[in-house]
């Protein structure tokens, strides 16, 4: 089946068998592998990307369900002038994370955490993070630079 | 070269790679890389231009300092932290300096501490490092020095070098490390370089930033998972449900029906299918149907061999430590404390599973790989394919964490994309994935103890005799590094050690033979010893009517940097006031690989019976602090990686087979269980020892003294939840 979504801001279209995932879509052909598989089953988030604006874990979407959709993977995060966006920036800063294979999916979901809960607190970024599994960081870091990030998207 | 602690590596481990390192000694590789794959490589190659001093570092005439990193960065900072220390006596500028990974070659990258052989483990990098790196960047400084000497015809000692940049007061000048590297290239090697005294530094000690984290927040690390080669083809493989069986027979004809599937193998480890991605892979795989020999596998249960181990710790074993008379002192104490522990088997569940890309490349192959330990990984491969080791090379990538698990001694999953590329044939690269299942369930667990411990003590209540028991396997002797005496020092390290003063003191140990294949799990023996010794030297504390502090600071007169943590630690928690309502304190100070760590926790009563942290004091001595910054998330780290051991993980066997599968039922430390953290690092001088480890081993036990001061209950049983359950 062909399937068409907007991703990174492009146009993009193949040819995929049905059962095809969003995420293996994204990653096989279109080579954005910043999107991670670290379970398959949508327990550890690894795999959030944006589905027209909303956090979604991409191992649990097909690509036919995102059909005419518009997809942010973590490469198309920062706008075309900067080099990382507020939240990479602060996940840098802040060292919020270590062997980095969860943080796309942090990232992603800590983008949209600060659109749905602008001005969070720790206690609700850490609830509202719950479903992107870390196993490096003790996530003291990851919550800080969550934090820094808000402020600097100003809420957004 | 000599540490100030020689004793703080792990003597097991250091053993068993002197005997891997024998095999694989004086391996050079023939190999020049220059045209990998482009996203991967194409940066590695020197130019023309290019000042190369030595193995560890290259200066280009654009400015940039690339600093050659022996050691695997997989999360625990190691990139920046040898770089800094390179960095440090070189005088470069932090913000032109670059980490790429060496290539496999014991003979350039040894590891000093692992015996020679090319690999990372045991909290080493840094320390072994430390003498190694200086020496790179101190050189390349004063050959950059020389350089600028003759091309001002003044002498090197009239000249200053500042954050990339050399300069000469007298008249002004001044020339970058880029400007200077064609000509310092043809500086002779000085023999002799001095070192900074610390008081010199500038970047060690301070906080610098990860040379690694713009990449890993905007998606463009590049993982193994992430490799992708022109008409790759993806495999998994079945392996066999229970450990030790092997195949009898298959039947793939439904699996070569499905859509994408290319290929179907038999491997020395399973059956393997190829597809030309990972899903018709794992359809494939899922539509195998396959006979498997079981006469040599592994049919007891966790159950089974717990109570196999609870019998052998009623018996004496292997003396693996003896002070005084220890049966004696406990016969004629006045009083006896008794108590048995049991750990179950765990898994590593790093974020990133296993995976491995092969393809062959002119008289030999190629290896893109998370390689924690090349010159294994290389022997695996060539043995795989019927080749010499110099014949494989290894691209060493970012790893999605590790935490032993991609320390294999037989190289698993180097060995297994090796031996499907030997079954398969054919001209296609490919690329190996385990699933998370595939990790969950596929050995190479920490493997299950049980200890036995007694304490006596005497009429005045003081504790005099302390006599352990610990029953498990050995995760040496697969390596053949087990010593003469039958006691793997893995098994007992932490214990056979105990600080604590005691007149009378014996520590046993049981091997036991079980088909399950073990690993080293971050912080190894600790993992259990730290929980057993710590706990029961708190129930010694109670038992003596004495604050578990207190008693703890009397035992340890003789170990002034455990002491140091313990006083730092009990001092930041504010031990002995008050505690908020409803929680309770509790301590453990534990030495693993050379650092020293206390860490004292707050708990309350949280949900489904299990204590809820709220906040962990931690102290840390781990010699001269490299970068503070790193030092803290590494305590927390490893103090997250602990808890949710502590509390919910275990592979549990029903006869012989896993039942835990995924992230539903083996379960990390989430956002919500993670305490509010402190650390505190002691101020030294000494050599720096590791810390991607020592924060893991005090973290259980300390929650389970706190939750004994909070309930009155003993928890003897990990994870907290079993043991809570059994309740």
């Amino acid at each position: 089946m062909k399937v068409s979504m907007t991703v990174n801001g492009k146009a993009a279209s193949a040819d995929v068998e049905p059962r095809t995932l969003l995420v293996e879509y994204l990653r096989d052909h279109l080579e954005l592998t910043g999107t991670h598989v670290g379970c398959d089953t949508g327990q550890c988030g690894a795999c959030t990307v944006h589905l027209d604006g909303r956090a979604v874990k991409a191992c649990s979407v097909l690509a036919g369900q995102a059909e005419g959709a518009e997809v942010t993977t973590i490469e198309g995060l920062a706008n075309g002038s900067e080099e990382l966006h507020p939240m990479q920036a602060a996940f840098r800063e802040y060292h919020g994370l270590q062997c980095g294979f969860c943080t796309p999916g942090m990232v992603m979901a800590a983008v949209d955490l600060v659109k749905t809960h602008p001005g969070a607190s720790d206690e609700t970024i850490r609830e509202q993070l719950e479903g992107n599994i870390c196993r490096c960081t003790g996530y003291e870091n990851i919550v800080r630079a969550v934090k820094a990030g808000a402020a600097s998207m100003g809420g957004q | 070269m000599a540490y100030a602690d020689e004793k703080a590596f792990s003597p097991s481990r250091r053993r068993f790679l002197q005997g891997a390192g024998a095999a694989g000694a004086g391996l050079v590789i023939g190999f020049h890389w220059t045209l990998g794959l482009p996203r991967v490589f194409a940066a590695s190659a020197n130019g023309p231009e290019d000042f190369v001093p030595n193995a560890f570092v290259r200066i280009a005439p654009d400015d940039s300092v690339t600093v050659i990193s022996k050691h695997i960065e997989f999360g625990q900072g190691t990139y920046t932290g040898l770089a800094t220390i390179l960095a440090e006596e070189l005088d470069a500028d932090w913000s032109s300096v670059r980490v790429e990974s060496a290539p496999a070659n014991a003979a350039l990258y040894g590891n000093a501490l692992l015996g020679g052989i090319q690999g990372t483990g045991g909290s080493t990098a840094i320390a072994n490092s430390w003498e190694q790196l200086r020496q790179a960047g101190a050189t390349a400084r004063a050959m950059l020095v020389a350089a600028a000497a003759e091309r001002w015809g003044v002498s090197a000692g009239e000249l200053e070098v500042s954050s990339g940049t050399v300069s000469h007061a007298g008249s002004g000048r001044r020339a970058s490390f880029g400007e200077l590297a064609e000509a310092a290239a043809t500086q002779p090697v000085p023999e002799k370089v001095a070192l900074k005294d610390p008081s010199e530094f500038k970047l060690i000690g301070t906080r610098v930033g990860r040379v690694d984290s713009a990449e890993k927040s905007n998606g463009k690390a590049q993982f193994t998972l992430d490799i992708y080669l022109p008409d790759m083809l993806t495999a998994v493989l079945l392996r066999p449900p229970r450990f030790g069986a092997t195949v009898k027979s298959y039947d793939d004809s439904a699996a070569r029906k499905v859509r994408g599937v290319v290929d179907v193998v038999e491997t020395p480890r399973g059956i393997a299918v190829l597809a030309t991605g990972f899903w018709p892979a794992k359809k494939g795989r899922d539509s195998l149907e396959v006979e498997w020999d079981e006469s040599k596998a592994e049919k007891r249960g966790s159950a089974a061999l717990y109570a196999e181990y609870a019998e052998l710790a009623k018996e004496p074993g292997l003396a693996a430590k003896r002070v005084g008379d220890a049966d004696k002192a406990l016969n004629e104490a006045s009083q006896v404390v008794e108590a048995e522990y049991r750990f179950p088997f765990l898994a590593h569940a790093p974020m990133e599973p296993l995976d491995a890309v092969i393809r062959r490349r002119g008289e030999g192959y190629e290896i893109w790989a998370g390689s924690q330990i090349p010159t294994i990984d290389q022997g695996a491969a060539a043995n795989a394919l019927g080749v010499k080791p110099e014949q494989i090379a290894i691209h060493t990538l970012y790893a999605g964490g590790s935490f032993g698990r991609r320390a294999t001694p037989t190289g698993d999953v180097v060995f297994e994309v090796a031996s499907i590329l030997k079954a398969h044939g054919g001209g296609r690269p490919i690329k190996l994935v385990w699933t998370r299942e595939d990790d969950i369930q596929g050995g190479r667990y920490r493997p299950m103890y049980v200890h036995r411990l007694r304490g006596g003590l005497d009429a005045d209540g003081k504790p005099l005799v302390w006599h352990q028991r610990i029953v498990g396997q050995s995760i040496m002797k697969e390596l053949g590094a087990v010593p003469e005496s039958g006691v793997d020092p893995s098994s007992v390290e932490g214990a056979e050690n105990l600080p604590y003063a005691f007149d009378h003191l014996a520590v046993d140990l049981h091997n036991t033979e079980v088909g399950v294949p073990p690993l080293w799990w971050r912080s190894v023996g600790h993992t259990h010893t730290a929980y057993s010794t710590e706990t029961f030297i708190d129930e010694l504390a109670h038992a003596a009517g004495e604050d578990p502090v207190a008693l703890r600071r009397r035992m340890l007169q003789d170990h002034p940097r455990h002491l140091g943590v313990l006083e730092l630690a009990a001092k930041k928690a504010g031990w002995g006031e008050p505690v908020p309502e409803g929680r309770a304190r509790g301590v453990a100070v534990h030495k693993s690989f050379g650092s020293y760590v206390a860490e004292i926790v707050e708990v309350s009563k949280g949900e489904e019976g299990l204590p809820k942290v709220h906040r962990v004091v931690c102290a840390v001595d781990c010699g001269v602090a490299v970068n503070p910054h790193n030092i803290a998330a590494q305590m927390e780290s490893g103090i997250g990686f602990g808890l949710g051991a502590a509390l919910y993980d275990e592979v549990v066997l029903e006869d012989g087979r896993p039942q835990q599968e995924n992230f539903d039922t083996y379960l990390p430390t989430r956002l919500t269980d993670m305490p509010e953290v402190e650390v505190h690092i002691v101020d030294s001088a000494e050599a720096p020892t590791g810390v991607g480890e020592p924060g893991t081993p005090p973290i259980a036990p300390a929650v389970a003294n706190a939750w004994f001061a909070l309930t009155g209950e003993r928890v003897r049983q990990l994870p907290f939840k079993r043991a809570r359950e059994n309740v």
